[in-house]
């Protein structure tokens, strides 16, 4: 079970960077967090989501 | 003529306008921008939605700097998390701090600002951090590495103008950083009042998003913190307490 940004997926072995491109995710705009820990872009590759894990996936909108 | 420069973390800006992108159809952003010509606008972070989506950043134009938010915080260990993941969307070094324990007036909270500001100012962040205006508070974030200092006028989306302003008024004697008005400013004679008495620059955003003519509020505004601060520039005439003096020569010559 993998939460993200809330949600209960069921993925298994899921590619971080797969992910973020499957689900039509703007790699320029968004930020990732990992069990509480920033993701650089450039490591997106390089994990593989697994059982327990949390993802934060944040972009900008308006705000004053 | 000297070139008046708003410095902010070592950027210069031309403007002394800063526009909160909050409450806008984002079909409205970039006109309103180009209305009020600020060069920074801020934002605020939340859960990307999945398909991307027309992102706020599309409306806004390249040579704009962002001001991203922490709003939603509620301490300083929030606002801190907000901070790096704002920066690591590749937007830059400014963070614009706001910490929040009270939903119902929505008014700063001192104490955890000031402790954000140090954690972040030394992580490299330009900080910008909203505020009660409290001197001895002023000062602690001065101490702590803040950028500029943001002092409300009235609670934030009231429109209901400078009801601190002797306060934000001690600030500008007292803090030797800039003073930037946040929240509360509802009218441009509002923002021109600041100004005049010295503040660097305004923020603002209800007062245009909830105007009939979002375009021609955002020229109003732009056009009224330019009069302040030229006033202010120039310096104000002096004021006479129970007496008069007249402006034009009394020759008395209708009575000889």
């Amino acid at each position: 079970m993998i939460k993200i940004n809330g949600e209960v997926k069921n993925l298994d072995n899921c590619n971080l960077l797969e992910y973020i491109k499957a689900n039509g995710y703007k790699l320029e705009v968004i930020a990732v967090e990992l069990n509480g820990n920033i993701i650089k872009k450039s490591d997106f590759a390089n994990i593989t989501l697994k059982d327990g894990d949390s993802v934060e996936i944040v972009s900008f909108v308006g705000g004053g | 003529m000297q070139e008046d420069k708003l410095v902010i973390g070592g950027r210069e800006f031309d403007s002394r306008f800063i526009l909160g992108s909050g409450k806008f159809s984002l079909k409205f952003m970039q006109s309103v921008i180009e209305n009020a010509q600020v060069e920074m606008v801020t934002v605020a972070l939340r859960r990307a939605n999945i398909g991307g989506g027309n992102n706020i950043l599309d409306y806004i134009p390249k040579n704009i700097t962002l001001l991203p938010n922490t709003s939603g915080a509620r301490n300083a260990e929030e606002a801190v998390r907000i901070a790096r993941l704002a920066r690591e969307v590749g937007c830059g070094d400014f963070v614009k701090l706001e910490i929040i324990g009270d939903s119902k007036y929505l008014l700063p909270n001192n104490s955890e600002t000031i402790k954000a500001t140090e954690i972040l100012a030394k992580e490299g962040f330009i900080v910008m951090p909203y505020m009660y205006p409290d001197l001895y508070a002023a000062r602690d974030l001065v101490a702590c590495g803040a950028a500029a200092v943001m002092p409300l006028a009235a609670p934030i989306g009231t429109n209901k103008g400078l009801s601190t302003k002797d306060f934000i008024k001690i600030l500008v004697d007292e803090i030797d950083l800039p003073i930037i008005v946040d929240a509360g400013i509802g009218r441009p004679s509002q923002a021109c009042e600041a100004m005049e008495m010295g503040v660097s620059a305004i923020m603002a955003n209800t007062a245009i998003a909830t105007a009939g003519n979002v375009d021609m509020m955002a020229k109003a505004f732009k056009n009224a913190i330019i009069a302040g601060r030229q006033a202010y520039s120039a310096g104000l005439g002096r004021v006479l307490d129970n007496k008069a003096e007249a402006s034009s020569p009394l020759t008395g010559f209708l009575e000889d």
